[in-house]
Parts: C-alpha cells; structure tokens; sequence
C-alpha cells in the first residue's frame, strides 16, 4: 500500500559510438564552434595607440564594445539589439524550416556535452563498457578511470570559464595576471561559477537540462508546423518490426498458413497470411508485394538508434519533447540498413505532412518546396531586411556626433543690455583614436550669436581621442531682434572637424522672452 | 483506491488519488530538482545567519559577515577622497583665475561646484540658477558684488550683510519713505525708469532727476550704473532684482531692501567655497 513514488532518480544514457554523414558533420561544426569560442579573444586588431588592440572586446569599464574594424559606443546599443532581434528571427527560420536543429547542432549544451562523452569514451570504452563500468563496485580500476575523466572534463571545464572572460579585458594580460593571482576577484568568480556550471551540465547534467531546465524545447514546438523538416521514423516502412529469428518464425508460419489457405481455396488468403493485420498494411490497401517477407516491415528492431541517442529515447514512438534532432539515429539506423541491404532512410529527416503520401506509396514532395514557404520566405525577408538595416546604419555613422539639450530652468537668460541668451549643454563625442579640433557653428534664419563657455577666442573646442567631452553653449538675440521676443526659433547647431571636413548638427530651438 | 494503476490510454501511472472519478498521472519529478529545493532552504537558512536578516524590535540581526551597504558607501567615499586628495590640494593653492577651462583640475572643480551648488545655494537661487524675485540670477551679466571668480568666492566665504562674519559685504540702502514725500518717490522712480526705458513723463523724470543727484547718485552713480564696491546695483539695465516695474521700484525705494546670504566659509570646507565659485563662474556670466 505504499503510495507511488513522486520523484524519479535519473536514467543513467551511454550513448554508443555511431559514424555517418550526420555524426561527422557534428564533429566540423562542434569543431569549428569550440575554436572560434576558445581562440576569438586571442585575435589581435590594430586600433592606433589609444585604442586596444583585441579584436572582439567587451570593454565594461570604459563602455566600449570592439568588433574588428567596429567600435560601439552606449548609445549605439541599438546595434546589439538589432543583432539579438536578428538571432530571434534566425532561430524562428532555422526552426520553422528545420526544427530543433538549433538544439541538435549547435546549442553549446549539446556541444559541451558531445565534447564530454567524446572524453568520457577515450577514458572509459564504448557504451558496453561503460555500461559494464557503471554497474561494477568501486574497485581501483573504477576510481581510476572515473577520477581521470572528471579531470579531463575539469580540465575542459576551466578552460571554458576561462576563455569567457578574456573576452571582457586584455586576454594576454588577463592570463599572466590569473597565473600571478592579481586579476581583479570578479574574473576569477566568472570562471568558477562558469567551471562548475561547464562541469555539472556538461558531465552529469546532460539530457536533464534539455527536457527540464531548457525553455526554448517548449517555445520551439509553437514554431513548427507539419513542413517543418524533422527527424522521423517512417513507420508504415519499419512496422512491424522484428529481430531476424522472429522473423524466420513468423516466416515459416506465414508459408504453413498460405499453403493451408490454397488448399481451402482463394477468398481468406491474405488475412490467414498475415501474422500482424497491421494498419500500415491496409493504409497503402493491398500490398504490391504478396509474400510473406514483407509482412515484416524494414526495422529489425536491432536497438541502434536507441543505442546512440544521447537524450535516451526511441525516436520509433513518434515525436518527443527530449528529442533534439542531433540526427544520430538516421546514422546508426542507415548504417544497419545498408547492412541488412534495405534503403537508407528508415529513420531520416522529413517532413510529417508527406507521411499520407508516403503510407500511399507515393514520393515525398520535394526538400525546397517544404523550406519555401509563406512563413519561412517572410522570416528570411524580415532578418534580411533588419541586417541591411544595421549595415546601412553602420556605414553611415560617423565618427563625429553631438548631442544638444537645451536648459530649461531656465529656459531663457535676460542679459543686463536686454538681450536674451539660451543655454545649451553640447555634449561632443570624437570617436576616432585622434585629439580632435571641433569648431562650433550655428545656422538659423534669425539674427544669433553663438559663443562657448570658457572660450573667448575661437569657437573650436579639442576633444580628446575616444572621448566625449560637455561643452555649454551659449546663444544670443539682441534686444531688437525678432528672436528675442517671439516664442521659439528654429536652429542649427554643427560640429566640424575642418581638418577631415566630417562634420554633424543638430536641430534645436531657440527660446524668447514670451 | 487504485494505487499505482496504470492508466490504458497514456500507459503512464496514477497517483491513486481520485476525484469524481477523474485520476491523477503520476509523472515524477526528477529527483534532482527535489535537491535543489532543498539546497535552496539550505542556502537560505545559512544567508540568515551570515548576512542582516531578521527583524528584531530595534533594528535587524547583523549577521556574521557584519556586510553594511552603509560601510560599503562610507568606504567608497572615503576611497574617492583618497583619490582626489591631489586635487583637492591643487584646488586650495591654485590662483583660480588662471585654472584653464580644459584642465582637469577645472572639471574636478566644476563637478564638484556642482554639488556644493545643488545641496547649499539651490535653495534661493534655484537649481539652474537663474534665481528668483530678491535672490540674483546668476547666469546673467549683472553682478552686484563683481563677477570674476575670486569676487564670487569671496561672496560666497564670508556672505552679503551677515553679521556674523566681520569681512562680510555690507551695504545699506536708507529707506527714502522716512525722507521724502510718496510724491517724491514718484519722482524718483520715474527717472530711474528713465534711465533704461523710453516710455516716461519726462516732466516728472525731471524732477525726479534733481531728488536722484543729491540722494541716490552717490552710490548709484549719476547715470545710475551702480557700484560694486560698495553693492550698489546698475539701475539703468535690463536687470531687476526685486522687479523694474514703478509699482516695485517704488517699494525699494520707501523701505530699501536688504539682501542676506550666509557666510558659505562658516560651514563648508575651503575647497567647497573654491569649487561652488568655479562652477558659478561657469554658468554664463563669469567675468
């Protein structure tokens, strides 16, 4: 009478060594993934010498994140909300068209961990092995080959936090100082708390972040529809399924039946034949091949694509929430038809809308005509559009720029001769690795007098490399001029570098004594 | 009960609890997450302990790692005086008049103005300044005691007729209501009106003119551009501290007006005083 149990402990999964067109493609991709994560901070980039020499750098302290040849400032952040609008889109195209091939490919959890069991096989053998060894008692070789493993994966783990923080400083300066004990605690906390995540989600944690602790895997199945192009198993080709002695049985049984069926006459034939009255054999209505071998179906239930998925299901019961598209399955289940000499393709990708057309016998549309559709050609257009949008506004930045807020308490100044003065507070950005030599101007169709706090002689004003620098700007309207007393005047404010001719304004308004 | 049936249409097991008939699927939760849960409680019973938590009669338990965000602000604060203390010391021995607009002892100074101004002067002349009826606006031209830096720190050191501090500014208008007729007045203020505005009764500016010679123009001056030695406003400008109308210039002149600021040296710090001057004197009307 106990009552039933309300927590599960966690399947142990000992993913088996598969080879394929998919698993190698994984292996580029978590190649080509792991060195652009672990090497990009180490790129240099000659910026000038003000400026530092990190290619990609997120620099906190000074508020300046370097791309390459680009540099953003704060209030340029528009452009990384623009690139993470474009990933969400991506990932709404990639996944209405391909489905979790985010998660199966190129998610960094599903990357750490082929990295983690690849290590876990070079220490410990292949899936019987590991099996065996997770069953043994704790003797020496157990400790031996289980603390070698957490080693390497600690190993792997250290270098994954710690390659995350070169990308904030200096990384060559950063690695000396984390050797030395000098860097700053903040980095040191960064790699601890990124080692141990690194090690629990990528060593033990696994599949159990995909299904319990992932959002996206729930998000994601809004997303797909029946052209979406997933991992499938083509049941009407695999059912029923049967090891070989099963179906030498039910073979032998299957010729007793028809021989005993021709001796009673024609009429029950086919049913008598039929060991399985399967629904995948009435679908396609009767079969085109009458014998008794095709009343089993392709899959041989040899276990394979179970075998090897490293989420521990059986792609064979249709779609799941754990399954992540990683396509291992199509490798292992190909390699065991090209073995039994079937077609490829038991286990493959498709899309589940030519499921009736395949049960009828028929072909299955075409890849393109599943991809090119309303939906995915309207994402493509909107992440087309917003990356033009951003390169546009990329290129016609430049590296001069002012902003002006005019002051409002008060909004206008009465001078002792009776003229009316605004004040404005110029804040001047040079964004270039060079002193520069702005000269303020004003343009207006009223008569006004521009001049600058603290500078009597010229209206220029030196801004140094890389900085932003607030200048008080003051204009004045004599006391007979139209601006002195009307309500608001349009007018211009320029920078301009005369040396470069960059030049930018801003619009403002000039406010009277009314 | 059924405890533990298996339910034929999902093949997943019940919880044996039902309700009208309808049964509960037993889907478990992986373990693990029972063991967070109770790391949480862990975690958070040893928070109460090492950090203030629980609310006592006065006040709050400690905890054992004493952390205060009031230490923390008074740490930084004094780790910033450290840092500054260069500054501050070129502050006090520098001749401000010759501190270049683009040094970044300025800057220091002018920030720093900045602040003194928001929590010592704002509440008079406003915090952009620009004063009010009585209290100068100091973004303009006029001043009534000298505009150039060194004038107004010493304004701001020792303060306009305070009489707690013997260097203060002092100066003192009769008030004319004792001496001449409301008539007279009448004269008086219409030349004052005179000497910066073209709508008039010359007739009466007149005689205005001959009561402002012998009375006013002493300080004032004869054409009334005032003297800040001795605080004596330009009466012929555009500027009006108490107001420019007949109705307001008659008041000043019937009972005079008498000005008060504090002696800023007497409570703030003399780099404050240095600060606040080069941040007025940044404002727009700096000599």
């Amino acid at each position: 009478m106990s009552e039933p149990a309300l927590y599960a402990a966690r399947e142990p999964i000992f993913p088996r060594r598969v080879t394929g067109v998919f698993r190698r493609l994984k292996w580029w991709i978590l190649g080509v993934t792991l060195t652009i994560y672990y090497l990009t901070p180490w790129l240099r980039w000659d910026r000038g010498p003000n400026l530092p020499d990190q290619a990609v750098l997120v620099d906190m302290a000074n508020r300046r994140f370097y791309f390459f040849w680009i540099e953003i400032w704060p209030h340029e952040f528009y452009f990384v909300a623009g690139l993470l609008i474009m990933a969400g889109l991506g990932l709404f195209l990639f996944t209405s068209a391909l489905g979790r091939v985010w998660c199966g490919y190129t998610c960094p959890q599903t990357v750490w961990t082929d990295l983690f069991i690849l290590v876990e096989r070079w220490i410990e053998g292949d899936r019987n092995a590991r099996v065996r060894l997770h069953r043994a008692k704790w003797d020496f070789k157990k400790w031996r080959l289980r603390i070698t493993k957490w080693v390497v994966w600690l190993l792997i783990a250290v270098a994954t936090g710690g390659a995350w923080v070169f990308y904030f400083t200096d990384a060559p300066t950063l690695l000396v100082d984390l050797f030395l004990f000098q860097a700053h605690p903040a980095a040191y906390i960064t790699i601890a708390i990124l080692t141990a995540t690194t090690f629990v989600f990528g060593g033990f944690m696994r599949e159990q972040i995909c299904i319990y602790m992932c959002p996206w895997p729930r998000i994601q199945a809004a997303m797909m529809d029946p052209d979406t192009i997933t991992v499938a198993y083509r049941e009407w080709r695999g059912e029923p399924r049967g090891k070989g002695n099963v179906r030498k049985r039910d073979r032998a049984a299957a010729e007793k039946a028809a021989a005993q069926a021709q001796a009673a006459g024609p009429g029950q034939a086919r049913y008598a034949a039929t060991p399985y009255p399967n629904k995948a054999l009435q679908v396609g209505g009767a079969p085109k091949l009458a014998a008794a071998e095709h009343e089993h179906g392709d899959c041989i239930d040899c276990m394979a694509c179970v075998n090897v998925c490293p989420m521990g299901i059986d792609i064979r019961d249709g779609q799941q929430m754990e399954c992540i598209t990683c396509a291992l399955c199509i490798d292992a289940c190909d390699d065991v038809m090209a073995k039994i000499g079937k077609p490829r393709g038991l286990i493959d990708y498709m899309a589940l809308s030519d499921e009736a057309a395949e049960r009828a016998g028929g072909a299955p549309k075409s890849i393109w005509r599943h991809i090119l559709r309303p939906r995915t050609i309207l994402y493509t257009a909107m992440w087309g559009l917003l990356g033009l949008g951003l390169v546009y506004a990329l290129f016609i930045r430049s590296d001069i720029e002012l902003t002006v807020s005019p002051e409002r308490n008060p909004t206008y100044v009465v001078q002792s001769d009776g003229a009316v003065r605004n004040i404005y507070d110029v804040r001047l950005r040079n964004k270039s690795g060079d002193d520069r030599l702005f000269h303020i101007s004003l343009t207006s169709d009223a008569t006004l007098r521009i001049d600058l706090e603290g500078n009597d002689d010229d209206l220029a004003v030196t801004v140094p490399a890389d900085t932003t620098i607030l200048q008080r700007v003051y204009v004045t309207a004599r006391p007979q001029d139209p601006a002195a007393t009307e309500r608001e005047t349009p007018l211009r404010i320029w920078v301009e570098d005369l040396e470069t001719g960059a030049r930018a304004s801003r619009d403002t308004t000039f406010n009277g004594r009314r | 009960m059924n405890k533990g049936r298996i339910d034929e249409e999902t093949g997943v097991e019940t919880t044996g609890h039902s309700w009208d008939g309808i049964e509960e699927l037993n889907n478990p939760l992986p373990r693990w997450w029972l063991w967070t849960l109770y790391a949480t409680i862990v975690w958070a019973i040893g928070y109460t302990i090492a950090y203030p938590a629980w609310p006592m009669i006065s006040g709050a338990t400690t905890g054992l790692l004493g952390f205060s965000t009031r230490a923390q602000v008074a740490e930084q604060i004094t780790e910033h005086e450290a840092k500054n203390a260069q500054l501050v010391t070129d502050l006090l021995n520098a001749d401000l008049a010759a501190i270049s607009p683009t040094d970044d002892l300025h800057r220091y100074a002018v920030a720093r103005g900045g602040s003194v101004f928001a929590a010592q002067c704002s509440q008079c002349h406003g915090s952009g300044a620009a004063g009010a009826t009585g209290y100068p606006n100091l973004l303009d031209d006029d001043w009534l005691w000298g505009g150039d830096v060194e004038s107004i720190s010493y304004t701001v050191n020792h303060g306009i007729r305070n009489e707690t501090d013997g260097d203060t500014r002092w100066s003192e208008m009769p008030a004319y209501g004792e001496i001449f007729t409301s008539a007279e007045i009448d004269a008086v203020v219409e030349h004052v009106v005179s000497l910066s505005s073209d709508d008039y009764d010359s007739a009466l500016a007149e005689e205005g003119s001959v009561l402002f010679a012998d009375n006013c123009a002493a300080c004032h001056g004869d054409e009334g551009l005032g003297d800040r030695d001795v605080g004596a406003p330009n009466i012929a400008d555009a500027v009006w501290l108490y107001g420019g109308d007949r109705d307001a210039l008659h008041e000043t002149v019937h009972n005079a007006r008498f000005g008060v600021m504090p002696a800023m040296g007497q409570r703030l710090a003399d780099e404050d005083v240095r600060a606040v001057a080069l941040y007025v004197h940044g404002l727009g009307g700096g000599e």
